[in-house]
């Protein structure tokens, strides 16, 4: 066995998803009812859902109330912005975004999926497959989620037939096929009801497989980090500069992949300088080995200039060093895309100045066709040329996710206009 | 052999204490001026953990900072002052009883709630001081506004926070950038719930103010609520004192914050009970909180942490 393969994130206790379905698929509910059955939540806030459901006439409590975050939002009774909603079983603690699922959003699913390792996608039994769903997927897997689950809801609408959810899942199948995700999980259910959710109910007992917080508690999630490519990018240099310490100096960081070992050859980049890890260090600890995501302190055998914003790898494939790159970007401002302007590029712990060069096309998310474009809206998902003015050590997003996107930041208005993923090949 | 026990070793904790440590690095190598928000309460204590296991073996890259409402609990305002010393890391006080004395802050009455007018002292120290970005020990599970916020939360140049208008947040790359004037409000333990603070300051056998532990109190009960008996709250007519074992969950203003009753009397005990609680925080402590359901959105969009 190799020592890379020994060593690699361990997701096992906690596991980020998104949930993205639209108001009427019921996915309010669905949160509601993980939550409700999970035993997550209080008794202040179920006596606060009550009130509200009833001060709406509605005869049952509205398990969908306990998502509605902002006054805004209670008012229009809708979901505008991305929600994180936190529960804990025995086995894992899950974090979750809550995305809204309605078209002009694309950006707040793609902020919510940017950090996530699994995707619900919620279905309406009675409608079947959606041009939202496919677009759900086609941005889940754009943004890199290995993994997806087809909640198709309501099933207590269709009967609990297993005909209907057959059909679905036969329909869906090959579009999230062609995406090339891990893995993808088909699980009927009703969050009203509560069947296959947390219980596994009585109304689908031809349905073999894991009830959905089941499934959620057990998936493997191991491999969604690539342990093969150490990169580290320094993000702060440690100076103490007191009598005992006088010529310490630490490279602060957080291991965005791979592993690395006391005495392991380092290249330093983008200056390609070399050395030898020295010490690992953690607060109080000495340690031999680091792994991705840990937060540490490195010191090398030599001394070299390194600042902020270089980057250290060793083992494994070497990343680029370029200040031109391909990307698939999506535009996240209100404000157009401008050809004549400079925008910020935050790439790693890396801030350098760049133009989107050209725009190869736009994706028509409904049909996923690509068509041509001269400029970038909000929502818009391009594939784009970028040119910085000084070199990035990149990997392409699909191999690394912490090396490979970058956000794109106004200048003048310091806004976060647009997210991006590399894709040199 | 010994990586496979590390690998397993790494908890929910560690990946919660991973990314709060890459948070505030990222602060401190981005902004010009940031200061940390410390009040002696039990996310405060965690705050300063993370921040000697992201700046240790040196100081930290910013001082500690406290706006004393002059209702805060006298066991809290001594652990504070003693928990700074014992860092060796720099405190600074803003009090509101100065911003009352300039008639910045004007009370209907001295046992009034002070939780409201934080934000008016807070804004002023924040320009005497010109701070760019201030740490606080928020978290998302804490109230349905805090959900929807942001790790790095911007705020404009009257402390406004726009929850409409939030930028963007995605993967770890923080945008950090101000113009002068404005600020960040920086929440490096929004994914961390009650539970997981609890556990943290278990494994990491961290020193908290005497009131989170039971201890004898005298307290009214109203409306549900413990009220602890102080010279900002007697009883009315017809209430009657009672000593009874309770412990706080949150400290904030004396006048308006409630105990639970409790007889856990360490961190085990503690966690063993708020595994069980079925009240959320906010909710079973804050009277402020419960006066109307959008309550906290209003006070953070006025400036409030």
């Amino acid at each position: 066995m190799s020592v890379v393969e020994n060593v690699g994130l361990d997701h096992a206790e906690l596991l980020r998803f998104i949930t993205a379905g639209s108001v009427d698929d019921g996915k309010s509910t669905l949160i509601g009812r993980l939550l409700h059955d999970s035993k997550s939540i209080f008794e202040d806030q179920l006596s606060a859902i009550a009130r509200t459901s009833n001060k709406r006439g509605m005869e049952k409590m509205d398990l969908s109330l306990l998502t509605d975050g902002l006054q805004a939002e209670r008012e229009q009774g809708i979901t505008i912005d991305v929600a994180y909603r936190y529960f804990t079983t025995p086995r894992r603690k899950f974090i979750i975004a809550d995305t809204p699922g309605h078209e002009q959003y694309t950006r707040n699913m793609v902020t919510g999926a940017s950090t996530a390792n699994l995707a619900i996608i919620l279905i309406d039994a009675r409608k079947g497959v959606l041009t939202q769903s496919r677009r759900h997927a086609y941005l889940a897997s754009l943004v890199g989620i290995p993994h997806l689950v087809v909640a198709i809801n309501k099933m207590d609408l269709v009967g609990y037939s297993q005909d209907i959810f057959n059909q679905i899942r036969s329909e869906f199948s090959p579009f999230l096929q062609a995406l090339g995700l891990r893995s993808v999980e088909y699980i009927p259910m009703s969050a009203l009801a509560g069947d296959m959710v947390v219980e596994r109910g009585d109304n689908l007992n031809w349905y073999s497989g894991k009830p959905l917080l089941d499934y959620l508690e057990t998936i493997n999630t191991e491999h969604d980090i690539n342990t093969q490519d150490f990169r580290f990018p320094v993000q702060w240099v440690s100076r103490p500069q007191t009598e005992a310490m006088h010529d310490f100096r630490g490279y602060m960081g957080r291991v965005e992949s791979g592993s690395v070992k006391v005495g392991d050859p380092v290249t330093v980049l983008p200056s390609g300088l070399t050395s030898h890890i020295r010490e690992i260090l953690f607060y109080n600890d000495t340690l031999k080995t680091a792994f991705a995501p840990q937060s540490i302190t490195l010191t090398i055998e030599d001394h070299l200039d390194i600042s902020r914003g270089d980057m250290l790898v060793s083992s494994g494939g070497q990343p680029e060093i370029t200040r031109e790159f391909d990307a698939i970007l999506c535009w996240l401002s209100e404000q157009a895309f401008d050809s004549g302007r400079k925008y910020i590029v935050k790439h790693t712990t890396r801030m350098v100045k760049g133009l989107i060069g050209r725009i190869d096309y736009r994706v028509d998310i409904n049909t996923m066709n690509h068509e041509v474009a001269d400029t970038l809206v909000m929502n818009d998902i391009a594939r784009i040329g970028m040119k910085v003015q000084q070199p990035l050590v990149i990997d392409e997003y699909t191999k690394n996710r912490g090396t490979g996107c970058f956000i794109l930041i106004d200048e003048v208005s310091n806004n976060t206009v647009a997210a991006g993923m590399i894709c040199n090949s | 052999m010994n990586k496979m026990n590390q690998r397993l070793n790494f908890t929910h904790l560690d990946a919660l204490e991973s990314e709060a440590i890459h948070i505030m690095r990222e602060v401190a190598a981005e902004c010009t001026n940031p200061v940390l928000l410390f009040s002696g309460g039990k996310d405060s204590v965690v705050l300063l953990r993370l921040a000697e296991k992201a700046f240790r073996p040196s100081h930290f890259p910013f001082p500690l900072m406290h706006i004393d409402t002059g209702h805060n609990f006298p066991e809290v305002i001594e652990f504070r002052d003693y928990r700074a010393k014992n860092l060796g890391e720099r405190l600074i006080v803003r009090s509101m009883e100065d911003s009352i004395q300039r008639g910045r802050v004007v009370l209907r009455s001295e046992g009034q709630s002070r939780n409201p007018f934080q934000s008016i002292t807070l804004l002023d120290a924040i320009e005497e001081f010109g701070f760019d970005a201030c740490i606080g020990g928020a978290r998302r599970d804490e109230e349905k506004a805090r959900a929807k916020e942001r790790i790095f939360s911007f705020r404009d140049e009257f402390g406004q926070w726009d929850p409409k208008n939030q930028r963007p947040e995605l993967w770890s790359l923080y945008n950090t950038r101000t113009h002068p004037g404005e600020n960040i409000r920086v929440f490096p333990i929004s994914n961390w719930t009650e539970l997981d603070i609890w556990e943290y300051i278990g494994r990491e056998q961290l020193e908290i103010p005497s009131i989170y532990y039971a201890h004898e109190r005298e307290v009214i009960v109203r409306d549900n609520s413990l009220v602890p008996v102080s010279y900002l709250v007697q009883p009315k007519a017809g209430e009657h004192v009672q000593n009874i074992m309770v412990r706080f969950r949150t400290v904030g203003d004396m006048s308006c914050t409630c105990p639970v009753a409790s007889h856990a009397r360490n961190v085990e005990e503690i966690i063993a009970e708020t595994a069980l609680t079925r009240i959320t925080e906010r909710g079973a402590t804050r009277m402020d909180d419960q006066t109307s359901e959008a309550s906290m959105e209003l006070r953070k969009r006025e400036g409030y942490f």
